[in-house]
């Protein structure tokens, strides 16, 4: 008798789904994978997180080893900040060149404290030294709202005044404008804890942020915001600071209890380990690098305001700061 | 349907006179109606016990904690990913793979260098336009040359190959999977059970949740992004697949049956050659779902134009992210004309040539290319020259900034883009968020059962009434909740400029062809390109996803109403002319009752797009589970993503479900 035209179809079918499972078999039982890991020096990836300032480190530290060191590619790998520590330890990326200390685990996951010892065999990142610039983060009420109302200046006064902030995003409450999802915040946890009648906005980036402060300064209306300095922007709007509860070693962990304000962040680099000793040139230079709160405003602004891309920005800073980034070049 | 209103039936009764035997009331109808009397009793509960109640909070005692195993996994990942066996002996093989088959196809195309992919983009084209001197195989190498000198001339030569590395790569697995898929639910009635349900969910599911599993296992990077993509973009490939084997002719197949065939030989001489069509449909849907989604990919760090979007919406550079939007569609009709010339000729008798021809055309493509990447290189010009790139970022951005500026707010009468922003979040999508979050979760539950039992039976009310239950239980009800909200705001939105605009359309022909191209457009931008005028005008936030969900899902229900209309009978419009309907009345009594079916898909559509663009626009602040999925990403708190992710699938299985327009209506457009 024939086969019936289901049995012939559920052969194929059968032989299918077989080969599909041979296949995965073979994959699996194949010799191991390689792990990768990035190349020598004359390579290097330098990881850029997503906001301005960051970004200006990142331009002029590739347009210098480029052109000045001969590396023959930069790569900038754009990659927020925990992902970014992640790829430094496991040699995807070489260096982190701002770091506003905002990832304690993986610290305490990756940082080789030079000790040596059992403890720091699977740790490759190493310290690059300071940046130059001191980070600070705060919660920040325009100057023209903190005149009119001095009281605001203080978390507790500020809260009196919350339903000033009241927008059709926070219903009954006082609008605060959240940063974005990438950066460390405790502004929840604060709000919670210090029961204040705001609720945060979520902004989504860093620009979207700087257009909603830049709209509502414009018009003169009151507003606070998660803030920081160097920022680019503060040197077109005036910004005062709220005092919040002092910064005490710790008062932030776990994260979920904070009730005091931020610290002020001396910046750090970052680099893998392997590239801080056998980097050369590019490795010294990146260690080298440092320079001011100013310096990278200047170059932050060209990119972020003037659109200016940031090679173009980079270029521009190169050409006319030479006595600065030629301290930072290694000594021959 | 069920969806009849008293309201809309009482027009017709305050004319009747007492005695003359009238019509059933509106009350009596409604009485004989049990579908809207079920959907009417499930909205006054809902709306009484949330005005008794007035919280709709998830009891906690429901809950299960799913955060804390996602987050362990993803450490033990983390920590893992370089050692354990099923990374060493598996997955490392298909993510390097993956890495050096892109590294590969990318520098293949950089040294070919500029001359050398633009002759081979067109060649390839000429070749599928059936080559020669044929209207059609020049028309689609124009296309080609046009679209390749438009990328250079915009300044995008280099992202636009890595996108096209990354493609081509993606394009030849999704073809595979979804062809070895397509063949099991084609040939074996039990794979097709199983595998239809599992496409027609994949089909409504927005991008944007597929990416974060992937993350999770691959880590940041191409091999991700390319599985993502893979997965997002077989299912259209396999479903049509499986469709043209099933579509067979059985007499063609019981001929070579009886001519002794094997099966396999059978599968080979008859039953594919007969399902081409079909296949190269699904080819060419593919393709398209996977330019989507290898740029929507650049959030996982897939290189290329989508990359350069990403970065123009983190500095809100409309300028920038408009050059690489345009080389995206370029890129999209490019290869959209160039395989449906190919599929066009499959059917065309005159195009089957001997097979020494198509050698020779063959050899006329190879040659050529390799003659250009010759000429090229000997000439020094292997990257496009920075000297011919024209640059539109600065005017794009001054006209952005004007806007901006005279339109935010202060225009007399209609306000502004900022005063319609915050009065709709005030008067329409808060008071919505509000009493969704006011109805008791089990009011919401038998409500939503109720409506997906009156648009699929039971299967679809368990199914959305579980989907509920996973979003409640993982403990996002009211982030949930607030999602809903703007969906169903943008929803609402959406239908009505999309019904206005089909309808007239549909009437009008010369408004008809000046929307398609638009339409045809709006439709391969990447999604999140429209994101960046959001934040221009409106500031982020909830309006600002809205705004773009709805021009984001505006061309597909503009569309399908317009072809619901016009394909309806023209006898059935005819006789309502001649018994002197007006314009409105023919609309009203014939065009749409008759179009029906088309315009509940087109709710259908709009809902699965509205979906996946609200969430997107998470990373601008809007859509609730949107930003905890951006933020997930972004914190590498996999188990914030994760959840969320999983929240929002819910809501799109639970959001199809409730408005399935029933299995004939479907049918009869895909």
């Amino acid at each position: 008798m024939k086969p019936s035209k289901h049995s012939r179809n559920r052969r194929i079918a059968n032989s299918l789904v077989a080969g599909a499972g041979v296949l995965g078999v073979v994959a699996l039982s194949g010799c191991a994978a390689e792990t990768g890991k990035s190349g020598g020096s004359d390579e290097v990836t330098i990881t850029v997180p997503s906001w301005v300032g960051a970004q200006a480190n990142a331009e002029v530290a590739k347009v210098i080893l480029e052109d000045e060191l001969d590396v023959k590619k930069v790569n900038l790998k754009t990659m927020d900040e925990p992902i970014a520590w992640d790829a430094l330890n496991n040699g995807k990326a070489d260096a982190i060149l701002e770091d506003w200390d905002g990832q304690p685990e993986k610290q305490k996951l990756y940082l080789d404290d030079g000790k040596g010892g059992k403890a720091n065999e699977d740790k490759h990142v190493v310290k690059g030294g300071d940046l130059g610039v001191v980070g600070h983060i705060g919660w920040f009420i325009p100057k023209y709202y903190a005149d009119k109302h001095p009281e605001a200046k203080t978390y507790e006064g500020l809260n009196k005044l919350a339903k000033d902030f009241k927008t059709s995003e926070s219903g009954d409450k006082g609008e605060f404008l959240g940063a974005a999802p990438s950066y460390t915040t405790y502004d929840e946890y604060l709000i919670k804890n210090h029961k204040l009648n705001f609720k945060v906005k979520e902004t989504g980036n860093e620009a979207a942020q700087i257009k909603e402060i830049q709209q509502k300064y414009k018009n003169k209306q009151p507003f606070i915001t998660y803030w920081w300095d160097p920022q680019w922007l503060n040197n077109d709007v005036e910004l005062v600071e709220v005092k919040l509860p002092e910064f005490k070693e710790g008062c932030n962990e776990p994260a979920a209890k904070t009730e005091c304000g931020y610290a002020n962040t001396p910046l750090q680099k970052y680099l893998n380990e392997d590239f801080a000793k056998n980097g050369g040139d590019a490795a010294e230079f990146l260690k080298n690098f440092k320079w001011t709160t100013e310096q990278q405003n200047e170059v932050a602004k060209w990119i972020a305001k003037d659109k200016m891309s940031g090679e173009q920005a980079a270029k521009k800073w190169v050409k006319e700061n030479k006595d600065v980034w030629q301290a930072w070049l290694p000594k021959k | 349907m069920s969806t009849t209103t008293p309201a809309l039936d009482k027009a017709d009764t305050p004319g009747t006179t007492p005695g003359v035997p009238q019509a059933p009331g509106p009350l009596a109808r409604l009485a004989a109606n049990p579908k809207a009397l079920l959907l009417i009793a499930a909205l006054l509960l809902a709306v009484v016990s949330a005005v008794v109640s007035g919280s709709g909070v998830w009891p906690e005692g429901l809950t299960f904690d799913l955060r804390t195993p996602l987050t362990e996994l993803n450490q033990w990942l983390v920590e893992n990913r370089e050692s354990h066996w099923i990374f060493l002996y598996f997955l490392l093989h298909i993510s390097n793979t993956a890495e050096s088959s892109v590294d590969l196809v990318v520098t293949l195309l950089e040294s070919l260098g500029f001359i050398g992919v633009t002759v081979l983009a067109v060649l390839l084209a000429w070749y599928a336009g059936g080559a020669g001197l044929h209207r059609r195989a020049l028309r689609t190498a124009g296309t080609a040359l046009v679209t390749f000198l438009v990328i250079g001339l915009l300044g995008m030569w280099e992202p636009a190959m890595e996108t096209l590395g990354l493609m081509v790569i993606c394009v030849i697995a999704s073809a595979l999977v979804g062809l070895v898929l397509g063949l099991v639910a084609g040939l074996s009635d039990r794979g097709e059970r199983v595998l239809r349900p599992v496409f027609d969910t994949m089909q409504v599911l927005p991008a944007f949740s597929y990416l974060l599993p992937f993350v999770l296992i691959f880590d940041v990077g191409v091999p991700a992004a390319f599985a993502a993509t893979v997965i997002y973009a077989a299912p259209p490939m396999a479903r049509l697949t499986a469709l043209g084997l099933r579509g067979a002719d059985p007499v063609a197949l019981e001929a070579s049956r009886s001519l002794g065939a094997t099966p396999w030989q059978q599968l080979k001489t008859a039953r594919i050659p007969l399902a081409r069509r079909q296949m190269f449909l699904g080819l060419n849907q593919t393709i398209m779902m996977c330019l989507s989604m290898v740029v929507l990919a650049s959030m996982i760090g897939a290189p290329g134009l989508g990359e350069e979007i990403f970065r123009a919406l983190s500095i809100l550079d409309i300028g920038q992210s408009l050059g690489a939007g345009i080389a995206i569609v370029l890129i999209a009709v490019w290869f959209d004309r160039t395989t449906a010339a190919a599929g066009d000729r499959l059917d065309d008798p005159a195009a089957v040539r001997s097979t020494g021809g198509s050698l020779i055309q063959g050899g006329v493509v190879v040659v050529g290319t390799a003659v250009a990447a010759v000429v090229g290189s000997a000439i020094g010009r292997v990257e496009w020259p920075d000297e011919w790139v024209v640059s539109i970022s600065g005017p794009v951005n001054s006209a952005t900034a004007w806007i901006e500026d005279e339109l935010g707010s202060g225009i007399p009468v209609i306000g502004g883009t900022l005063t319609w922003a915050s009065g709709f979040a005030n008067y329409v999508i808060n008071p919505m968020r509000d009493a969704l979050q006011a109805t008791p979760w089990w009011a919401i539950l038998v409500l939503g059962g109720v409506l997906a039992y009156l648009a699929g039976r039971w299967r679809a009310a368990v199914t959305t009434v579980l989907a509920l239950g996973v979003i409640g239980g993982m403990g996002l009800w009211t982030r949930s909740m607030d999602t809903l909200s703007q969906v169903i705001a943008a929803l609402v939105l959406t239908l009505i400029l999309g019904f206005a605009i089909g309808i007239l359309a549909a009437r009008v022909d010369w408004l008809d062809r000046a929307i398609r191209p638009v339409l045809d457009t709006m439709q391969t931008m990447p999604q999140f390109i429209y994101l960046i005028p959001m934040v221009a005008l409106f500031m982020g936030g909830r309006f600002a996803g809205v705004a773009a969900a709805v021009i984001y899902a505006l061309p597909a229900v503009v569309r399908i109403t317009d072809q619901g209309i016009r394909s309806i009978n023209p006898a059935a419009l005819e006789a309502a002319r001649s018994l002197g309907a007006t314009t409105g009345q023919q609309l009203r009594q014939v065009q749409i009752p008759l179009a029906r079916k088309s315009l509940l898909l087109a709710v259908n559509q709009g809902v699965v797009l509205v979906l996946s663009m609200v969430v997107i626009a998470g990373m601008i602040g809007g859509g609730a589970l949107g930003v905890d999925v951006v933020k997930g990403l972004a914190k590498g708190d996999l188990g914030l993503g994760m959840t969320a992710g999983i929240a929002i699938v819910c809501l799109g299985i639970l959001l199809d479900r409730v408005s399935q327009p029933g299995a004939e209506a479907k049918r009869g457009v895909s």
